[in-house]
């Protein structure tokens, strides 16, 4: 066992180190580099944009990829890294789907016109993607999924909702599933969809988030076209494709790491801040709960390693990758709940505020932390896998 | 960067798990625990033939030179097997000995361990109950060539079996920083003056109250130089610390895969009760914490193999070990109902081991506040 990087790691580590301890230098004054921040305005979109472009240049929204297709054949240890670094630093740039989640059920099914279309575009950071999977009653439950792609001609015609889509509103394109066959079982007639959303057929309706800002949206088609050329896998098939999405590094680094600068930050502030004549961090309790919340940092930092590791080794870890959901998402929530806690009455200020702490970033995340726990497979859904997958226990 | 267990490592493993199986049952966890010396010479004699007891020692004294992560590894197959005899505390003493003995003492000391010939026992721990310098009172003061040492040492493992005792005793008083002052002897378990009583305690671990009266030991037996104790026994501390999570994360293997066999089997209302989503929710969320505070014992582990500073991770690593172990266990007898609450199931073994495991070498309130110090507050 070794925790050393190697040193070409630690060079590419270096690389992206100093890439973004200077982008963060370009953000817009009120950017807070959450999970949602891209599209709280334009001006943040905007920051996102201009990293996006950085980053396709320098070949790093593809690091895993063949090179065949533009990338550039890293393990998803390197891509731990990378995630790392920029989550730290809180810097945008990486659409959310596109790299990581469209690009590999591409990578594995679709055919070479679809591979070439669409990664070159992907690896250049050129497309903004949405995610059109859950439905009002699909929700776990995933392949229950409505909306219905009926053939008619060149094209399939989209009748149906979505929900929960984050960021259609800043979108151009959304990746989906549609049911194709509705006389099989559940799994076996849907089919995975890529689109243009800037045409007809297509509403996009705003679905504020309980702190009142716009992550996720409503999504109607009527008559909605997408060419048959658009399919990724067989028709009916969809199902199988998803499943290839889950081919990306799925350490949750990323939330690990961010936090692990807000402590930092937390750190100096309790420092500073007095409450009954002393400072907070001479608080023995306040001393105890930042340390309980340092030490589940480095073990979800070090479990991220261990998961990232693993699939390095080329092998698929269902639980592990659970378990890493699971306790970074729910880490998140008890980490922004804590800092409230912390901060006392200040806690709740919002942005904006000239009494608010850390710019009021804690506000906003013990709200949209919530989000963490549930997007992308719930809580009790990592568990279900951990149970079913992990520990092979009956259904 | 490669996590993988090396070949040396998986061969230990596969070494201790065939050795428990055949010298080291339940049964007989159950008789030493029973018993007040608790000791078997045989299967001390085969660990010793293995290589075991001098893992860590170089070969030119006598052991094996392997390194500290093939320790950690026999370690946790330890706990696993809730191995009682006296490795642990021996173990820990040759440490020091190893990193701060004169050549002389090396030579006289660690090919004995190695044989084992000498059991250690590591008197440090007083009735202020902390692993903190300002709780040593034990003093320890010069009488031409010796030392006499007066003092009582509580909470002491092993030493109704042990030759020797590692004691830390107060050499001079500094009240601005109790860390200096502090030097390590090692000390002859038959010396006049010594007097063991047992303790009687959750895990029945062999622990005891050792009082020292007029103690006389010679000037030789000073482990590192006079008064400058602490530094090393920081670095043991950081060690057992790690060694103890090892322990404590192959108790909690044994836990997570009884726990799921009994879950598979055990039939209630038809179903076995593994297929009840609450009984799920416990298991993986048993199975994903004990998976995590692993991963950051190893970290641990590593960083103090390598020799550096490690006080923060070590201290992170030993409050959560001992956390979720605790937790977990708890977690574990509700999974076996009403028989995980006998004296003759094995889980209480583990549940009574995981809340002594937690107090030992800094308890997880302690060890945050290590961390908090670490982190800058
Ligand atoms: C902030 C946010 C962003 C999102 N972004 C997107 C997006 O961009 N695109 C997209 O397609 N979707 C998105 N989602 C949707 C997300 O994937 C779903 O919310 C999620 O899959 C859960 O579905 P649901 O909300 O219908 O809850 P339900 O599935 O109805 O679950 C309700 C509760 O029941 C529990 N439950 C359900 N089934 C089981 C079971 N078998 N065992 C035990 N418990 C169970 C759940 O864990 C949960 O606690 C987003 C969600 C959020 C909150």
């Amino acid at each position: 066992m070794d925790f050393q990087l190697t040193p070409e790691q630690q060079a590419l580590k270096n690389e992206f180190e100093k890439f973004f301890s200077e982008e963060i230098k370009n953000a817009p004054p009120n950017w807070s580099g959450n999970l949602m921040a891209l599209f709280e305005s334009d001006e943040n979109w905007a920051y996102h944009r201009s990293v996006a472009d950085k980053l396709g240049e320098k070949g790093w929204l593809s690091l895993p990829w063949p090179k065949k297709y533009g990338g550039q054949e890293h393990s998803y240890f390197e891509q731990l890294l990378f995630n790392e670094v920029r989550a730290y630093y809180r810097v945008p740039g990486v659409d959310m789907w596109g790299p990581q989640i469209v690009a590999p059920s591409i990578l594995e099914h679709g055919s070479e016109e679809i591979k070439n279309t669409w990664l070159p575009r992907i690896s250049r950071g050129e497309i903004n993607w949405c995610q059109g999977w859950s439905e009002p009653n699909a929700g776990s439950d995933l392949a229950s999924l409505a909306t219905k792609a009926v053939e008619n001609g060149d094209d399939y015609v989209l009748n149906g909702q979505k929900i929960w889509t984050s960021g259609a509103h800043r979108a151009d394109h959304m990746f989906l599933m549609a049911r194709t066959d509705p006389d099989v079982p559940k799994h076996k007639g849907i089919t995975y969809f890529l689109t243009d959303i800037d045409k007809p057929g297509i509403t996009i309706r705003e679905l504020l988030f309980m702190h009142k800002k716009r992550d996720y949206n409503e999504v109607f088609f009527d008559n909605f076209r997408i060419p048959k050329k658009n399919i990724v896998g067989d028709i009916n098939k969809g199902w199988y494709v998803t499943m290839a999405g889950i081919n990306f590094e799925r350490s949750m680094i990323g939330s690990v790491s961010e936090l692990q600068g807000e402590l930092e930050e937390l750190v100096e502030l309790c420092k500073g801040t007095e409450r009954n004549g002393k400072t907070l961090a001479k608080d023995p309790l306040v001393r105890q709960k930042l340390a309980q919340l340092a030490i589940e940092l480095e073990a979800a930092k070090n479990w991220a390693y261990y998961v990232s590791h693993l699939q390095s080794k080329g092998q698929n870890v269902p639980a592990e990758s659970s378990a890493a959901k699971w306790f970074s998402s729910e880490l998140t929530v008890r980490f922004a709940n804590t800092v409230i806690e912390i901060m006392g009455l200040y806690g709740t200020l919002k942005e904006g505020s000239k009494w608010a702490m850390l710019d009021g970033r804690f506000e906003d995340m013990c709200q949209i932390s919530l989000g963490i726990t549930i997007a992308g497979g719930t809580t009790e859904t990592m568990k279900n896998i951990i149970s079913w997958m992990g520990l092979k226990l009956p259904r | 960067m490669d996590l993988n267990f090396t070949e040396t490592q998986d061969i230990v493993r596969t070494t201790a798990r065939e050795f428990m199986a055949r010298y080291y049952p339940k049964s007989l966890v159950r008789e030493l625990e029973e018993e007040p010396i608790g000791f078997r010479e045989d299967i001390w004699k085969e660990a010793a033939n293995l290589g075991w007891l001098g893992w860590v020692i170089p070969e030119e004294y006598g052991g094996v030179g392997g390194d500290f992560l093939e320790l950690i590894v026999l370690l946790e197959e330890m706990g696993k097997a809730c191995f009682m005899l006296p490795f642990f505390s021996t173990v820990i003493c040759s440490l020091p000995i190893l990193a701060a003995g004169t050549k002389e003492q090396k030579e006289e000391l660690l090919p004995k361990i190695a044989q084992g010939e000498m059991i250690f026992s590591l008197a440090f721990t007083e009735p202020s109950a902390t692993y903190e310098a300002a709780g040593i009172e034990t003093k320890a003061v010069a009488d031409g060539n010796d030392y006499v040492i007066n003092g009582t040492k509580l909470f002491i493992h092993d030493a109704q079996v042990a030759h020797s005792f590692l004691c830390a005793a107060r050499t001079e008083t500094d009240k601005a920083n109790p860390e200096n002052g502090i030097t390590l002897f090692v000390v002859d378990a038959k010396s006049p003056g010594i007097k063991i009583t047992p303790l009687e305690a959750i895990a029945d671990d062999k622990q005891t109250e050792v009082i020292f009266k007029d103690v006389k030991v010679s000037k030789d037996a000073m482990i590192g130089e006079i008064n400058q104790g602490f530094p090393i026994i920081k670095r043991l501390l950081e060690q057992a610390a790690v060694a103890k999570c090892a322990e404590m994360m192959g108790g909690a293997d044994w836990m997570v895969e009884n726990c799921v066999a009994y879950a598979i089997e055990r039939v209630q209302y038809g179903k076995p009760i593994g297929s009840y989503g609450i009984i799920q929710s416990y298991l993986s969320e048993m199975w994903a914490e004990v998976g995590i505070a692993k991963r950051l014992m190893y970290y641990a582990a590593w960083l103090v193999a390598q020799g550096g500073p490690c006080a923060k991770e070590v201290a992170m690593a030993k409050s959560l070990a001992s956390e979720v172990y605790r937790s977990q266990t708890r977690m574990g007898v509700q999974i076996f109902g009403g028989i995980g609450t006998t004296r003759e199931h094995d889980m209480g073994l583990y549940y009574r081991r995981a809340r002594q495991a937690a107090l030992l070498f800094g308890d997880p309130i302690s060890m945050r506040e290590r961390v908090a110090q670490e982190i800058g507050l």
